[in-house]
């Protein structure tokens, strides 16, 4: 039992130091790369090639002076951030991160926590997450902060439901498990689902960069329109939890793309390498090589999703609706009946 | 009339499902940004790397002094009058006893200011000066937080004696024979015995 706690401690605190850090690293990431593409260097200044900008970053937004408006409720005011970072953080809890250990007989999941309906958990968190833009922008008591609200909502509950849509497409094919880990192990020793699911990888990669609220999809904040949007009134390190919660956001949602779509912690000809190794199943170094790889998915994500944004404009309000509900809402269908009759023929659905 | 060959017929025909979800464009759109990640970026990292300056550049001023270290300048004005943005101001004095080694000849500016918000850094005061005294050099002129502390007096203009500011720079060969022509006593100490020698053109 002490073993037990000790090791979900572990788990537990590994991921969050995880998240943090990776969330950290993809500003400063962001800002690199945005600088490349646009032909500028980037932060340089603190410590080698700005490798402490992160750290610089977070100081100041400590020492900023923090303003609640007295017009404000001041309960949800501190509460609207509180609950976007939570949320952010939670999802990571079913990301299955690598190979389980074997240590001393004793096998050990390199997950938080594995339930059985990890892909509708994952739904459900990602939805509470629009709670707290929501009850930030509302009590905030300003105009421009309910706007960015209202429209993180509207955009978060449409973007959903072709991302639900896709998501089911997506279990019918991968052998109908909705445990991350059994997703994951399915694309073990065959395809990584994306070769069965391509449509449905793109609207979820879609839906994903509108949940995250990332640029084209970032109407919710929208400085030219809307000042900061729902964070308008936010200072110091709310605001700064809002920003890091973002990015945190970003690379649990590529966690769960690359292990959804990409095979997770596995790799093509992973088996060969690790007996050319002479790996046994449950060593360490697999777990670590499987951790390295599905690491190297997730920045490939986390670039994609940069070099979308420095990219794209930001759509028009309009223009989100119509291709939430008319272009992907209509696509998503037709990827779940392509798959139907897909799955029909290769047997794994039987009438 | 046509000016341009780059007029666009402007359409309002329903766009197509591809342009509808976006997708090609987008694509284009990417593969644009994505170029740009292989181009060397024209920054330089200014304080750690300097663009270079021309040898003769034309920035903050100085003042010579001698090789024995008295000051150039008599303050006869040639400059101020030379100074197209009016930006040159100063007060003469007279060379006390004792003072030959701070002063080179009889009169010498006793205060000396030249207004860097007014300057325009054209070198006409350098080229009117028939003492050599002023120069201006390729240093930069700082920036300040007050109005008032653009105006450089003698404590920043004169040049220190540890620290000497070389001009040679600024002796570009044409200068250099501009110097030799008959009657321009440039460098030449004031002396009742040579004052009729010189031959004036």
């Amino acid at each position: 039992m002490t073993a037990f706690i000790i090791y979900k401690a572990i788990m537990c605190g590994g991921v969050f130091l995880l998240c943090l850090a990776a969330a950290a690293y993809a500003t400063l990431w962001e800002r690199k790369f945005a600088a490349f593409l646009q032909d500028r260097k980037g932060p340089s200044r603190a410590g080698w090639g700005g490798i402490l900008q992160p750290v610089a970053d977070g100081v100041k937004m400590f020492m900023k002076e923090e303003i609640i408006p007295n017009v404000s409720n001041r309960s949800l005011f501190i509460l609207g951030p509180s609950l976007f970072m939570i949320t952010a953080v939670i999802t990571s809890s079913v990301v299955p991160w690598a190979k389980p250990v074997m240590i001393d007989g004793q096998v050990y999941d390199m997950q938080i926590t594995d339930i059985n309906i990890g892909v509708i958990y994952l739904l459900g968190v990602a939805s509470i997450g629009v709670y707290g833009i929501m009850i930030g922008g509302w009590s905030s008591n300003n105009k421009f902060a309910l706007l960015g609200a209202v429209r993180a909502s509207s955009q978060m509950i449409s973007y959903e439901i072709p991302m639900g849509i896709a998501l089911i497409a997506l279990i019918i094919s991968s052998g109908g498990s909705l445990s991350l880990k059994e997703i994951v192990e399915g694309q073990d020793a065959g395809f990584a689902n994306i070769v069965w699911q391509p449509l449905g990888f793109l609207i979820f990669f879609i839906c994903a960069l509108a949940e995250t609220n990332r640029a084209p999809f970032d109407l919710p904040e929208c400085e030219t329109e809307l000042v900061g949007g729902y964070h308008t009134e936010y200072s110091s390190m709310k605001l700064g939890l809002f920003l890091f919660a973002e990015y945190i956001n970003m690379f649990i949602s590529s966690a769960v793309m690359a292990t959804l779509y990409f095979g997770g912690y596995n790799f093509p000809f992973a088996h060969e390498l690790y007996e050319k190794l002479g790996l046994a199943d449950g060593s360490v170094w697999i777990s670590i090589i499987g951790f390295g790889a599905l690491m190297t998915k997730i920045f490939g994500f986390i670039c994609l999703f940069m070099w979308i944004r420095w990219t794209l404009p930001r759509f028009r309000y309009d223009q989100l609706m119509n291709l939430g509900w008319k272009s992907l809402l209509p696509l998503s269908l037709l990827n779940l009946a392509i798959t139907v009759v897909v799955e029909y023929f290769r047997g794994n659905i039987k009438f | 009339m046509q000016l341009t060959n780059r007029k666009k017929e402007v359409s309002f025909k329903e766009q197509s499902f591809a342009e509808r979800i976006y997708l090609p464009a987008i694509l284009k759109g990417m593969v644009i940004t994505a170029s740009h990640l292989f181009k060397k970026s024209p920054t330089i990292n200014y304080p750690d790397v300097k663009r270079p300056i021309a040898p003769v550049y034309r920035g903050q001023h100085v003042l010579k002094r001698d090789d024995a270290g008295a000051e150039r300048c008599t303050s006869c004005g040639m400059c101020a009058v030379a100074c197209p943005a009016e930006a040159i101001t100063m007060t003469s004095g007279e060379r006390k006893k004792g003072e030959e080694h701070l002063y080179r000849e009889e009169k010498y500016a006793a205060t000396y200011e030249i207004n860097m918000l007014r300057c325009i850094f054209c070198g006409l005061c350098e080229e009117a000066c028939p003492k050599e005294a002023i120069f201006l050099t390729d240093r930069l002129v700082d920036t300040e937080f007050e109005r008032n502390d653009f105006v450089y007096g003698k404590d920043k203009l004169v040049e220190k004696m540890n620290e000497r500011i070389d001009v040679t720079k600024r002796q570009t060969s044409a200068v250099l024979e501009f110097k030799k022509t008959l009657g321009l006593k440039h460098n030449e100490l004031f002396d009742a015995q040579k004052l009729n020698k010189g031959k004036h053109h």
